[in-house]
This record gives structure tokens, C-alpha cells and sequence, in this order.
């Protein structure tokens, strides 16, 4: 049945506010989830009162401001800063987005930031995504065919064949749209999510792969594919601006092709 | 501590291969639905003032007759359908799910079969 009862610490407790920098004119409240499951102590949020005029416009400088200068034992991920490695994936004001391509400005008031939801908190802002990893691996993410490769050029695929998959192919895996979505919630152990289902149908598409069936045969099953509602957080909540939740459509829309 | 790897415990039992039936009939029973519904929605109002020998009458005709038991079987066979979404995307107790998988169908079952037989009854006049 459903959990009524929560565990003792999904309660989040206030944490510390930091003192306000002297001398600001424009300060922004960033408050920021800090979570130690090894400390044995419940989570809290610990607010950091920043200068905006001695910070660079986006949340995740905000974040690498407040690691250098005033915390350094907040713990994120972050890479590129340029919203194409999918590192800094968070919460960020209620909703799924990449730290380094949202603008503090974008958000009225208080800046609250969490982990992605309901995963495995590793610590602070560091959510756990092995079981995410595994599942993108489960799909076989490479070219499958039988045919040979040519001898003298690559697999050779015609202008119209590459435009299908635009829109798919800039998926970056940074899990905001699986987090986001109540079915992933609760199934998530089963159910694959939005993005390793765009990832799916971005092989089932490609007009060089020979493994089509195949790569349905696998997805058929009410939980690993079927637990899609279209309720449309996926796309509501993507970064990237993709839709995950066409490419499941697209998926059921094949299934029931190849059933009559 | 589990020493499965992650890629076993993705995989899991592997596909059912199954559930686009279910998805597609769910859909095709949720558009039959609209013109059945209306219709009945129509019919009930029409009648709501008459008395009871007139409705009984109403019900001989066997197209209201066939509409009436068709809407109710398909209101029964897509809530049969969509209960069971329900219950497999809340109840996480196996055993609980199965219970309730089986209970909801037998259930509606009998209520759906319980209904057309009344349409039934009135048709052919007791």
C-alpha cells in the first residue's frame, strides 16, 4: 500500500542563516537544502543571504559564490556551466532545471533549492542516480544491426532520416524530467521515466538501426512503458526545451501500429 | 548489503510484452463513451417526467435497449480498465495489488452484468 508514514527524516528542519553581506543594496535569500544521511541528524535549510551585485546572474554561480566564500562544505555537482554536461540538475524553485542556465532573476523572492526529487540523497544537492544510469543502460543506448558496415565510408543516413531525430538528440541525461514525474515516483523501480524512454525512441527512430522490434519487444510492458500518463511534467520541467512525453506518445502510437 | 548490480535490478523480470491492449482499449472504450454517454444523458433527461409504464415502453425498443446495455458495458469495461491503472500505480503490497486487481474486476462484473439485465428485464417486460 502507499507509505502514510513517513520516514523521520523527510521532516527538513530550519537550518542556519548565514549573516547578511554589509553594505548590499540587493540581496537575494538562497535557501538551500543541506542533508548529511551519514550524520545521523535530519535535514535543514540553511539560508545564504547573497549580494547580487557581487554575483554572476545565474543560480549555479550563486552556488560555487556560496562554496568559495562562504560554505565550503556544500556538496553539488557541476561541470560544464554551459547547460550541456547535465551535472547540476535541481530543484530550483519548485521545479526541475539546470543551475547553470537559470537565472537568478527568473525567480521572484527566495531562492529555494533542493535535490531532485525523491531520489536517494547522497548529500546535500547530490542525489543518488545509479538506478537512473542502469535503466538508460537496460535500453542498449548504441547501434544495432546485422548488416555489415560498408568497407570504404560510415553507415550512410539521408537529410530526412537525421531531422527525426532533432529534438531527440539533445537529451543530455540530467534526470530533471524523471524526477519530476509522479509515475517515476512511485514506480520508479520499474517504470523506465521520460528520459530513458526519449533515449529509447531516439534508437527505435534512427534509420541505420536494425534492432526496431527488438527495442519494442523490450519496452512492451505495463510498467517499463505504460506507467506514462501524459501528465506532461517531462516537458513542462525539461531544460533542454525537449518533449519526452511526444517521444512516449510516439512509442504507444508504434505499439498498437504493429498490433493490428 | 545487496551485491546485485544495477543493471539487474533495471532489468528486473524483464518485459511482460504486454499492456498495449489494455492502453488501446482503454482509449477506444473512453471515445466510444462520448456519443453513448450523451446519448443516455439525453434519454434520461427526455424520460424524467414520465411515468413508469411509458419507460417501460421506452425500453421495448430494442435500439434503446441495445444503446442502453452497450453504454453500460462500456462504462464498466473502461472503468474495469482504468481502476486498474489506479491500482497498480498506488498499491506497492503484492499481495494487496493482486486482491485488489481480482476484487475490482469481479466486482464490476457483477454490477455491469446486474445492470443489463435490468435493461434486459424491462426490454422483454418482466
Amino acid at each position: 500500500m502507499a507509505e502514510f508514514k513517513l520516514p523521520a527524516n523527510s521532516i527538513i528542519k530550519e537550518g542556519k542563516t548565514w549573516p547578511t553581506p554589509t553594505g548590499a543594496s540587493r540581496v537575494k535569500n538562497f535557501k538551500i537544502y543541506r542533508y548529511d544521511p551519514d550524520s545521523g541528524q535530519n535535514p535543514r535549510w540553511d539560508t545564504f543571504p547573497i549580494d547580487l551585485d557581487d554575483c554572476a546572474p545565474m543560480v549555479l554561480d550563486a552556488l560555487l559564490k556560496i562554496k568559495n566564500e562562504i560554505d565550503p562544505t556544500l556538496t553539488f555537482r557541476r561541470s560544464c556551466r554551459e547547460g550541456i554536461c547535465g551535472s547540476c540538475a535541481m530543484n530550483i524553485g519548485g521545479s526541475n532545471t539546470l543551475a547553470c542556465i537559470k537565472a537568478i532573476e527568473d525567480i521572484p523572492g527566495d531562492i529555494t533549492i533542493s535535490p531532485l526529487p525523491h531520489m536517494e540523497v547522497v548529500k546535500d544537492l547530490v542525489p543518488d542516480l545509479t538506478h537512473f544510469y542502469a535503466q538508460y543502460a537496460s535500453i542498449k543506448p548504441w547501434m544495432q544491426t546485422s548488416t555489415p558496415a560498408p568497407q570504404d565510408r560510415e553507415r550512410l543516413q539521408s537529410p530526412e532520416d537525421r531531422k527525426k531525430l532533432d529534438g531527440l538528440y539533445e537529451c543530455i541525461l540530467c534526470a530533471s524530467c524523471s524526477t519530476s514525474c509522479p509515475s517515476y515516483w512511485w514506480n520508479g523501480d520499474r517504470y523506465l521515466g521520460p528520459a530513458v524512454l526519449l533515449q529509447a525512441y531516439r534508437w527505435v527512430i534512427d534509420s541505420r538501426d536494425e534492432s526496431t522490434g527488438e527495442r519494442l519487444d523490450n519496452l512492451e510492458d505495463p510498467f517499463k512503458l505504460y506507467r506514462c500518463h501524459t501528465i506532461m511534467n517531462c516537458t513542462n520541467t525539461c531544460p533542454k526545451g525537449l518533449n519526452p512525453a511526444k517521444a512516449i506518445g510516439e512509442l504507444k502510437k508504434m505499439m498498437v501500429e504493429r498490433l493490428y | 548489503m545487496s551485491l546485485v548490480t544495477p543493471l539487474k535490478k533495471a532489468r528486473g523480470l524483464g518485459s511482460a510484452k504486454a499492456g498495449t491492449h489494455h492502453f488501446w482499449i482503454q482509449r477506444v472504450t473512453a471515445v466510444a463513451l462520448v456519443p453513448l454517454t450523451l446519448w443516455v444523458a439525453f434519454t434520461v433527461a427526455a424520460l424524467s417526467d414520465k411515468d413508469y409504464a411509458t419507460v417501460l415502453t421506452y425500453f421495448s425498443s430494442p435500439f434503446s435497449a441495445a444503446m442502453f446495455s452497450l453504454f453500460i458495458f462500456t462504462a464498466f469495461y473502461h472503468a474495469a480498465l482504468g481502476l486498474q491503472v489506479v491500482i497498480e500505480d498506488y498499491v506497492h503490497n503484492e499481495g494487496v495489488k493482486i486482491g485488489a486487481l481480482i476484487g475490482i474486476k469481479l466486482f464490476l462484473a457483477l454490477t455491469g452484468a446486474t445492470s443489463i439485465i435490468a435493461v434486459l428485464l424491462a426490454a422483454f417486460g418482466n
